[in-house]
């Protein structure tokens, strides 16, 4: 307790990593020296391409994996030394559902709520059936979960993770698997525990599910933390491109670079580029196209999407692994 | 707890429902337990084990009553598991036949079965690092494990004896039994020793619940830990059995597996007795650490 320090106290962080590092036993580095902050109330976006160290570092917070070096608290608690005390309060989802095939899935959520002994039995058939409810399991409740849909699964798994009030969801990759339906559905649960003051951190590679949903975001490559902050913010660091779409993309491409416009690619109908430095009012840009006699279809500045901050920031693909 | 949530004041109370601190009740934790229980016991793996744990004193029963049909004995000197000679007289003794012809090889396998999926078949499926953040804790879950094994032991022997008795009782006559030492016992004594029998041969069964744990706390693979926690079991009888390793022999976890047998002598003859037990709790104790050290120092990974 002596050891909550004033400044994580000011923060307020509910999950503040120092240092965290994992070698495993191969010599291969995981996570390294990842200095992690997440506020509390956030939904905190957690990105990176797959083998970028985002699972190993989730299994430390949990405290499943030991560090190497460097200290990770969760709760304001030192992990994984305080598991018996953090863990209540923490609803996770780590790596995809796993279940009991053999097993209904209400039997599932009981056993997983009877291996918390914080839980009282007395309540567990009561919370597992709202739990049940809150992720649209009633009806197949009594089903075995071995005849479950991947998306039945990881509503189950969901599910298990909201079998308390949580303080904490750390979900990883919660919408695999699910339909669009699906998708918007966890979205919208999402928001909803937050709004109640649920901190969620969540992990995903779909980052315009991470547009939609966070207010925060770290993003991961090769072991290492980039970047984290406001969503927004981020986002703001790439900047957008001018898009013009016409049938005359050619001569659209000669006045665009005419008027400062850098970095011009034409493709079929459209012709895109930087916007011109110093920026100027782009009605100007406009009126050269039309007065050149390019015929204007479209006319925009199409807003930097956490994608392109993405790229600028690890200038690699996402889905190229670390 | 009071610093955990002084950095979330504003959730709990945005949260009404939510309660002020949760607390561990020591008469919870035996929920894990229970559900342990009820998850190994509704698998159909287990139910197949006890099947054909249940099996075995069908079968000697029914093969003692044909081969003695004819009117002859099957004598002593003709071999087979120990008192099957003494079964036509008294279908008590298909008790004591059973547990002697199961002991070796088919309850320690039921039971390798167990332990060696009690931790590696949770990582297997993935459920274990969901009890772990659940969070059962991983002595308690480890402790969980193995009682639960201990009762399966239970379980099984108890199994065993109740298929035999029932046997016994539907093939063969009941009534009065003579022991090894040639006094005779009441049928209620001999009851009571066959329960007596049955106690020791599931303890007995302890170390090798023991070792098929640690085993099992190895590897993420359920079948690589209940294949190696038989094949380990199959070496030690193979051990056992050759006369040039005798000075080993009294440390193989089965050698005095068949004192129990001493129980039926008249008076009791406790010196194997409490040499099994004791070296079973010498295993427990051993492995028992060892898959604590393991376990509680364990990345988990699957």
């Amino acid at each position: 307790m002596d050891e909550l320090s004033a400044a994580e106290r000011d923060t307020g962080a509910v999950i503040a990593t120092r240092a965290l590092t994992k070698r495993y036993r191969g010599g291969q580095l995981a996570v390294d020296g990842l200095d992690l902050t997440v506020p509390e109330g956030s939904v905190f976006g957690f990105l990176g391409p797959n083998g970028s160290g985002k699972t190993t570092t989730i299994r430390m917070l949990m405290g499943l994996i030991e560090p190497t070096s460097g200290s990770a608290r969760v709760l304001g608690r030192p992990m994984p030394r305080s598991t018996r005390a953090v863990l209540p309060h923490v609803g996770a989802l780590i790596e995809g559902p796993a279940l009991y095939g053999f097993l209904s899935g209400r039997d599932n959520l009981l056993r997983y709520d009877a291996a918390d002994p914080t839980a009282d039995p007395r309540t567990r058939r009561a919370r597992v059936a709202a739990a049940l409810d809150r992720v649209g399991l009633t009806a197949a409740a009594g089903k075995k979960a071995k005849a479950y849909s991947l998306g039945m699964k990881q509503r189950l798994g969901l599910a298990a993770a909201l079998l308390q009030p949580r303080r904490l969801l750390v979900l990883d990759e919660p919408t695999n698997g699910l339909d669009p339906q699906g998708m918007r559905e966890i979205r919208a649960l999402v928001r909803e525990l937050a709004s109640d003051g649920t901190t969620v951190f969540l992990s995903s590679h779909l980052l315009d599910e991470i547009e939609q949903v966070c207010t925060h975001a770290a993003v991961m490559a090769r072991g290492r933390l980039i970047t984290q902050g406001p969503v927004a913010e981020l986002a703001a660091g790439a900047r957008g491109r001018l898009v013009v779409t016409t049938p005359d993309p050619g001569d659209a491409a000669r006045v665009l670079k005419e008027q400062g416009v850098t970095d011009v690619v034409v493709t079929d109908d459209r012709a895109t580029g930087e916007p011109p430095e110093p920026p100027r009012d782009l009605a100007e840009v406009n009126a050269a196209l039309v007065t050149a006699g390019v015929r204007v279809r479209g006319f925009g500045l199409q807003r930097a999407s956490l994608e392109d901050a993405f790229v600028a920031l690890t200038g690699e693909g996402f889905d190229v692994a670390g | 707890m009071s610093q955990a949530e002084d950095t979330s004041v504003r959730v709990t109370e945005t949260r009404p429902t939510a309660p002020a601190a949760r607390s561990v009740r020591r008469l919870w934790t035996l929920g894990l337990f229970r559900s342990e229980l009820t998850t190994t016991f509704r698998r159909w793996r287990t139910l197949a084990l006890l099947g054909v744990l249940a099996a075995v004193p069908v079968l000697v029963g029914i093969a003692v009553k044909i081969e003695t049909s004819d009117g002859g004995g099957t004598g002593p000197g003709g071999g087979g598991p120990a008192f099957i000679a003494q079964i036509t007289n008294n279908g008590l003794f298909l008790v004591f036949t059973a547990l002697a012809a199961t002991l070796p090889f088919f309850l320690p396998m039921a039971i390798g079965v167990i332990a060696g999926d009690a931790i590696a078949g949770e990582a297997n499926a993935g459920t274990l690092r969901y009890l772990l953040v659940a969070p059962a804790g991983r002595t308690r879950l480890l402790l969980t494990k193995y009682a639960t094994t201990m009762a399966f032991c239970l379980v099984a022997t108890l199994v065993v004896a109740v298929s035999a008795l029932t046997v016994g009782a539907l093939l063969f006559p009941l009534g009065d039994l003579t022991t090894i030492s040639g006094t005779r016992i009441g049928m209620g004594e001999g009851l009571l020793r066959a329960l007596l029998i049955a106690l020791v041969v599931a303890a007995s069964l302890t170390g090798v619940a023991a070792l098929g744990l640690f085993v099992s706390t190895l590897t993420n693979s359920g079948i690589a830990a209940m294949a190696t926690t038989v094949g380990l079991l199959i070496t030690v009888q193979i051990l056992d059995q050759i006369p040039q390793l005798h000075a080993i022999q009294p440390y193989l976890f089965s050698h005095y597996w068949l004192s129990f047998a001493d129980l039926m002598r008249d008076p009791v003859y406790w010196d194997d007795l409490t040499r099994n037990l004791g070296l079973q709790a010498v295993y427990a104790a051993v492995f028992g650490s060892a898959a604590w050290a393991r376990f509680t120092a364990k990345d988990i990974t699957a």
